[in-house]
């Protein structure tokens, strides 16, 4: 995957943060990951890539993160239901809002919801992904990027 | 007062649109989770104004438009969705939908939209 990609969606991570109007997004370095060993947090929303592209965007967060956007949104809604419920908007926004730069050919499915470890395969067995470690008011997530060419 | 109806399948998207609204002016009426369910609450409560996110299960938002149009082509619908290629806003306004959205928006962003949708 090309840098001129990543930056695509470090843009947009930085964009949804910035709704908030408060407290600057911070996006480490990015680093590639083999497959085998996908990283997760306390939730995780995936989103199926098909079309002109093909693989998974992930939106992964621990629950401190989840907890803070949660309630610069103002919601009083602490449940679990919801907590999985962000995790999966979250991923949603950021591959809806990829489509912008990919264009209409970008499909993009409706989230795949889990907690904790991953139950099934999240990632396509074979090739890396492109990890973007993120951290909001101390508290961090990260964005999984495994696209084909 | 405008009748109101959220389509979404985030509760975390509809608790916000609910809590956003000027309820001196809208009177939220329905709310429903997939394409399928917005069909079945537009008849029986006949919103003039709808909120519609466009990737749901079931039915997506753009079919859900289609068929509501179908029923009542006066209705005003805001598309709110995540989904910012052009492509997808030209075709949601094709079908009839009268404005569009994109996730992620503030609180005033949507009230100013859902205004600017009963102005026209």
């Amino acid at each position: 995957m090309k840098e001129k990609k990543l930056q695509i969606f470090l843009s947009i991570i930085s964009n949804y943060f910035n709704q908030f109007g408060k407290d600057e997004l911070i996006a480490d370095t990015p680093y590639l990951l083999e497959n085998k060993q996908p990283r997760v947090h306390d939730y995780t929303g995936v989103i199926g890539i098909s079309g002109v592209q093909k693989g998974v965007v992930y939106f992964s967060a621990t629950h401190h993160l989840l907890s803070a956007i949660l309630q610069s949104m103002g919601e009083t809604d602490k449940s679990e239901e919801i907590y999985m419920d962000l995790a999966g908007e979250v991923a949603n926004t950021i591959a809806g809002n990829a489509r912008k730069e990919f264009g209409g050919e970008f499909h993009i499915s409706v989230p795949f919801v889990f907690k904790g470890s991953p139950q099934s395969i999240v990632l396509p067995s074979e090739g890396r992904s492109f990890i973007i470690p993120i951290t909001w008011q101390s508290k961090v997530g990260e964005i999984v990027v495994c696209l084909q060419d | 007062m405008y009748k109101l109806m959220i389509v979404d399948d985030s509760n975390i998207i509809r608790n916000r649109i609910q809590r956003a609204y000027d309820s001196g002016n809208f009177m939220l009426v329905a709310t429903a989770i997939s394409g399928v369910q917005a069909i079945e609450k537009f008849n029986i409560h006949r919103p003039d104004v709808i909120t519609m996110d466009l990737t749901m299960p079931e039915m997506d938002g753009l079919e859900c438009i289609e068929k509501i149009i179908a029923i009542d082509p006066e209705v005003r619908i805001l598309v709110v969705s995540a989904l910012s290629d052009k492509s997808t806003g030209i075709e949601a306004l094709s079908l009839g939908a009268s404005g569009f959205l994109c996730k992620p928006f503030s609180e005033e962003e949507l009230v100013e939209s859902l205004y600017e949708l009963m102005q026209d």
